[in-house]
């Protein structure tokens, strides 16, 4: 009797329903990521400036006189995230490039859509792994540093007289990890070579915010930037913040450019993960 | 949770019921139509998908899938619509590509555990299946190695892993053979025999190669240029309607094909110099015997008959009818 008959044989046990297969792909992508040294290097880097900020949190709660030039408000917050910003930057590259585009090189997505799952539970899958990944160093430590103003302080005055910082922190953080998960997505879609989409990826941001640069210089005037992918994150997330907007463009104009390059992602994806790819 | 409903215990699923109906579909690729109403019943078992390349085979695995959505026509798999229920039919269907598909970075047992969790089995159910359709499709000695440093023909086997793990009731195998070597196609030709016929699940075989198709599959659809040319078991397509010769001869070739036509009879070539020459009852004359009316043919026509040997029809002899090769 050949070896295989002996093996084989149908399952009987239970099946779940249909609609939780991106947890399966989401899990997974994590696990791969935090199983790389290299990864969690990065990680570790990226919580660097929690600690310093956290450190002064500290002092400025326990030692008054350092209290005018150390004391934290809705400005350090403000500037914690946009420091972050340089992490979210490096691991969106670092995570998102090959999310897709690895897959349509191992010709992964006939696979996954044979099995019982819609196309947007592949892209809610993938999007949770990079999204996840971003939140932990932006809204992570930012709210977390909300809490050791809190414990350092030993009081809820800073947090009764600066209440908007909680959603603050928090739509903030949603608003530039979903930006950065979902044009990331779409470039990674796009190709079969991450490391094609990680330039595709720095060339975006870094071509748009030369323009504005360039338009900046000729007519002196901010009103512009809303041409740069960062400067309009910034001009919103500033506003979030009740900070003084830094460009003259109104920040609503801000707002339809980054749900518009969010909903442009979202079409690119639909058209482009599919079991199969025809050219016409 | 819901449990799993093998094929053959099914209820309300009568064994007679096709696996696979498609009504008057349709499918183009913009100017290009790749299936042309196509009609079709897959019957319970083995059966196997048959055309040259690009014949729309693969086309209609892909439109089964819910990949590709049919201009007009409908169809159903398992008794579920496929435009309706694409998840409760992929649910319960298992898809071996044609093309090297994996996914990347991952052991052999890894990705198979994972493509079972993505069917909907618990993590630890879709490890145990792992580790045993691995060793089913005999990589069990590999399932540790990452599945990009496979051989081709591992590779096939990997994909053949996959698509058992949740232990679907219908497996579509889209050209499973392909790059092997003779040994491993051999070997994956009886793992699928043995799937067909010992381990009750239904399968969909589309290859090129008929030995492949005759060697694991009871029945048959042959496609042609998007277009269902037959259909039906192998044995009756054969059909005892006739007998098949080889022959050889020397003299005009095309004017002896010509003639025998004309008596009723078909020809078509092989890959050597020999021609199959199919006698239909009746035709070799009122006492039946073909060899003589071949045999007289020739002598009236001045034509040497060199070889001249009784055959049976082989399944090369069906698709050869059907797709009108000469």
């Amino acid at each position: 009797m050949p070896i295989h008959d002996q093996s084989y044989r149908r399952y009987g046990g239970l099946k779940t329903s249909p609609g939780r297969a991106w947890s399966v792909i989401a899990r997974a992508g994590i696990m791969t990521m935090i199983r790389k040294r290299a990864f969690m290097g990065l990680m570790l880097f990226a919580w660097l400036p929690f600690v310093v900020r956290a450190v002064q949190i500290y002092v400025a709660a326990n030692y008054p006189q350092t209290e005018t030039l150390l004391a934290p408000d809705a400005k350090m917050f403000r500037d914690f995230l946009e420091q972050q910003d340089f992490f979210v930057f490096v691991m969106t590259i670092y995570v998102g490039a090959g999310l897709i585009a690895q897959d349509r090189r191992a010709n992964a997505l006939q696979i996954y859509l044979s099995k019982p799952l819609m196309r947007a539970e592949y892209i809610a899958g993938k999007a949770a792994v990079l999204f996840t990944f971003l939140m932990l160093v932006t809204w992570v430590p930012g709210i977390l540093l909300l809490f050791l103003q809190v414990m350092f302080k030993g009081s809820f005055e800073f947090l009764k007289a600066n209440l908007f910082l909680f959603p603050a922190i928090t739509v903030g953080a949603l608003l530039e990890a979903l930006l950065a998960t979902f044009t990331m997505l779409a470039l990674s879609s796009l190709s079969k070579s991450s490391r094609y989409v990680g330039i595709l990826y720095s060339g975006i941001l870094f071509f748009t915010a030369a323009i504005y640069g360039a338009m900046l210089a000729i007519t002196g005037d901010t009103s512009l930037s809303w041409l740069s992918v960062s400067s309009n994150l910034h001009q919103i997330v500033d506003l979030i913040f009740r900070q003084t907007p830094r460009y003259a463009t109104p920040w609503q104009v801000s707002l339809i450019v980054v749900l518009g390059l969010i909903a442009l992602s979202i079409s690119v994806l639909e058209r482009r993960v599919r079991g199969v790819e025809i050219v016409t | 949770m819901q449990s799993s409903a093998p094929a053959d215990s099914r209820p309300g699923a009568p064994a007679t019921d096709p696996v696979v109906l498609l009504d008057g579909v349709t499918v183009e690729y913009g100017a290009n139509r790749a299936l042309q109403e196509v009609s079709a019943k897959f019957s319970r078992g083995a059966v196997g998908l048959l055309g040259p390349n690009g014949a729309g085979k693969s086309t209609m695995l892909k439109a089964l899938l819910g990949f590709i959505k049919p201009r007009v026509g409908r169809m159903s798999v398992l008794g579920l619509d496929v435009a309706r229920e694409p998840l409760a039919i992929r649910a319960r269907l298992g898809y071996m590509p044609e093309s090297d598909a994996h996914i990347p970075g991952m052991n052999a047992v890894t990705f198979v555990a994972y493509c079972g969790q993505l069917a909907g089995l618990p993590a630890v159910d879709a490890m145990q299946r792992a580790h045993e359709v691995l060793y089913y499709v005999g990589l069990d000695e590999a399932r540790y190695r990452n599945v990009e440093t496979y051989s081709t023909g591992m590779k096939q086997r990997i994909k053949l892993a996959q698509a058992l793990v949740h232990d679907p009731d219908l497996l579509f195998l889209d050209e499973p053979t392909n790059g092997m070597d003779p040994k491993g196609r051999d070997e994956m030709l009886e793992l699928i025999h043995d799937l067909g016929h010992n381990k009750n699940v239904n399968l969909i075989l589309s290859s090129h190669l008929l030995p492949d198709v005759e060697f694991t599959c009871d029945s048959v659809v042959v496609m042609d240029k998007g277009k269902v040319v037959a259909q039906g078991p192998i044995d009756e397509l054969k059909g005892p309607g006739g007998r098949v010769f080889e022959l050889r001869i020397k003299g005009s070739l095309p004017a002896f094909v010509e003639l025998l036509n004309q008596a009723g009879m078909e020809c078509h070539g092989t890959d050597e110099d020999v021609m199959r020459v199919f006698v239909p009852t009746g035709a070799g004359g009122p006492d039946g015997n073909d060899q003589r009316a071949i045999f007289a043919l020739a002598a009236r026509h001045g034509v040497q008959v060199r070889h001249l040997r009784p055959s049976v029809p082989t399944l090369e002899d069906v698709f050869a009818k059907a797709v009108g090769e000469e």
